[in-house]
């Protein structure tokens, strides 16, 4: 399924990545899953959240970097080798992974894999076959 | 109309050195008559009035540096009696002490037909309608435009900056053919003009706009000449030497015809002062030659730019000087290689960052290291350091192409660029710690 991710470029600072995920907290934004990138000059902060629209206006509004983008998500089984699977899979595909996290679902016994693909299209196809 | 003053915008170069080589001895006998500072500067450069006999001889003589106007304010240049003077215009003096310029009647009338041809290279004749939108008053943008369009004779309207709405109410009602401003005014009216819901060439009917007194890039002629429906030209000029008019454009749009009859251009070496040859990039320096009540001799504009003498299709033989690429002052040198602020935000602008930066210089193991950090946009964002990365580099191949040297790019969000009152610092050395 494709879900919208939302990214938020941030200095490289202590504090920083707090202030930020403090400020979504302050807007009862509620932080399903989140993966940070960084590097010597900035910190990439990237969630799912329940309204990825309205956290995107309320990021933008108070000034942070912000960008939407879509992004997989996966239903794997919570066990040893779950995630494997799908990323052989996708890798045979011929598909191209940026990167991944996963974040547990509400139910248990399984977990949900963020995947940015370099085509989202593709990589569903492969998936779904 | 084609040219205001052809007999003189087209003479033959011959015609040109005779021309100068006559008023440069007259100009420089009446500064050291009547200047004592000048007379000071000449004397400790041995060199007397006698030992100018032509143009060859220009490098003989001192320069004149914004130093020396500051330590002669505000009198010290004045080479005629107060009497004579009818007005003065002034710089704003954002950096220092301000300059103040003098001049008589002559010296008016000359600075007003500088402007004259750059208003009838622009396509203007007595039939324009000439909105005059730079500041009026001791600023030389309004005035010297103002007394231009007299000159030509077009319907000149006194407008000053600002005011932008009536600025196009102005435009409508009179029909407005020629608009002159700073080029950031004009992409300001542009901007108006399309939130009014207007659109040029047919509710507002400007054919041409001459812009100068600040930087522009080709990049915002693009965007103003769009918006206003016109061809916009360049114009250079500074309160030291006249004010606006001392180089203008051509149709050709490539380069600026310096009045070569009034002001005599070279380029030196701003850290030896040596005169460098044509093409070559460097600092202009200017000498008036019909100036009574404050000649400028050698006149250091801290200016970097080159000149070329080439023949240009306008017909006008007048040398032409690139826009200036940055100022003396602000010049580094990073692997021996002439490197300026200015050309790096330039192209900033063009690939469409923020002029929102910091250079760092640092030397490591006997190597200058060039860091330029920019400040990104959420449009220039991505979820990705790849995709980050892969911008960088491209910056970093248009900053090569443009100074010539390799530099480290680094995009930083918003914020990460310290700012001292408001204006971003923009260039670190750490070099001169180190020395
Ligand atoms: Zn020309």
């Amino acid at each position: 399924m494709r879900i919208k991710q939302v990214s938020v470029m941030v200095e490289n600072k202590s504090g920083k990545l707090a202030e930020a995920t403090g400020f979504l907290a302050s807007k009862d934004i509620n932080l399903r899953a989140l993966s940070i990138a960084d590097t010597q000059n900035y910190g990439i902060l990237r969630i799912i959240v329940d309204d990825p629209e309205k956290a995107a206006h309320l990021l933008l509004e108070a000034g942070y970097l912000t960008k939407i983008t879509e992004v997989l998500s996966v239903a794997v089984p919570d066990c040893p080798g779950g995630m494997d699977k799908i990323v052989r899979k996708l890798s045979a595909g011929g598909i191209g992974i940026e990167y991944a996290y996963a974040f547990p679902a509400l139910e248990p016994g399984t977990a949900y894999m963020i995947l940015r693909v370099d085509n989202n299209d593709k990589a569903e196809a492969i998936l779904n076959s | 109309m084609k040219y205001y003053q052809p007999e003189k915008e087209c003479a033959s170069v011959e015609e040109i050195r005779a021309w100068q080589s006559e008023k440069l001895v007259k100009q420089v006998k009446h500064a050291y008559d009547n200047v004592p500072y000048y007379r000071d500067l000449m004397d400790k450069q041995g060199v007397k009035p006698e030992d100018i006999r032509s143009i060859d001889d220009l490098h003989k003589l001192p320069f004149i540096s914004k130093y020396d106007l500051r330590e002669a304010y505000p009198y010290g240049f004045l080479a005629v009696d107060k009497s004579e003077v009818v007005r003065i215009h002034s710089t704003s003096g954002t950096t220092g002490r301000r300059v103040i310029a003098f001049y008589t009647q002559h010296d008016v009338d000359l600075w007003e037909e500088c402007c004259a041809r750059a208003i009838v290279a622009a396509g203007g004749d007595k039939n324009d309608v000439v909105q005059v939108a730079y500041g009026y008053g001791l600023f030389t943008g309004g005035a010297g435009l103002h007394g231009g369009s007299h000159k030509v004779g077009s319907m000149t309207l006194p407008m000053s900056s600002g005011n932008t709405e009536r600025q196009i109410q102005f435009m409508q009602d009179l029909g407005s053919t020629i608009l002159c401003c700073t080029p950031s005014y004009a992409a300001y009216i542009g901007e108006v003009l399309k939130n009014m819901g207007l659109e040029p060439n047919k509710d507002i009917h400007l054919k041409a706009g001459i812009f100068g007194a600040e930087p522009w890039t080709e990049e915002m002629r693009r965007g103003i000449e769009k918006s206003l429906g016109i061809k916009a030209y360049d114009i250079y000029g500074l309160t030291e030497i006249s004010g606006p008019g001392v180089a203008f454009e051509c149709s050709e749009q490539k380069g600026m015809h310096i009045n070569e009859d009034h002001f005599i251009a070279e380029i030196i070496n701003p850290e030896t002062g040596e005169v460098l040859p044509e093409g070559t990039k460097g600092e202009l320096v200017f000498t008036c030659l019909d100036k009574e009540a404050f000649p400028m001799i050698r006149y250091r504009t801290r200016d970097i730019c080159v000149l070329k003498r080439e023949k240009c299709s306008c017909g006008r033989t007048f040398i032409k000087m690139a826009k200036p690429m940055g100022r003396s002052d602000d010049m580094l040198i990073i692997r021996g290689v002439n490197v300026f602020p200015s050309q790096i935000e330039t192209v900033l602008l063009e690939q469409g960052y923020q002029p929102n930066y910091r250079i760092e210089v640092d030397r490591v193991d006997n190597n200058d290291t060039l860091d330029v950090f920019v400040e990104v946009t959420s449009d220039d964002i991505s979820d990705t350091v790849k995709d980050i990365t892969v911008k960088e580099k491209e910056l970093a191949m248009a900053i090569r192409n443009m100074i010539g040297i390799g530099a480290k790019i680094h995009l930083v969000p918003i914020g990460s660029i310290e700012r001292s009152e408001g204006k971003a610092k923009r260039v670190i050395d750490r070099r001169k710690l180190i020395d």
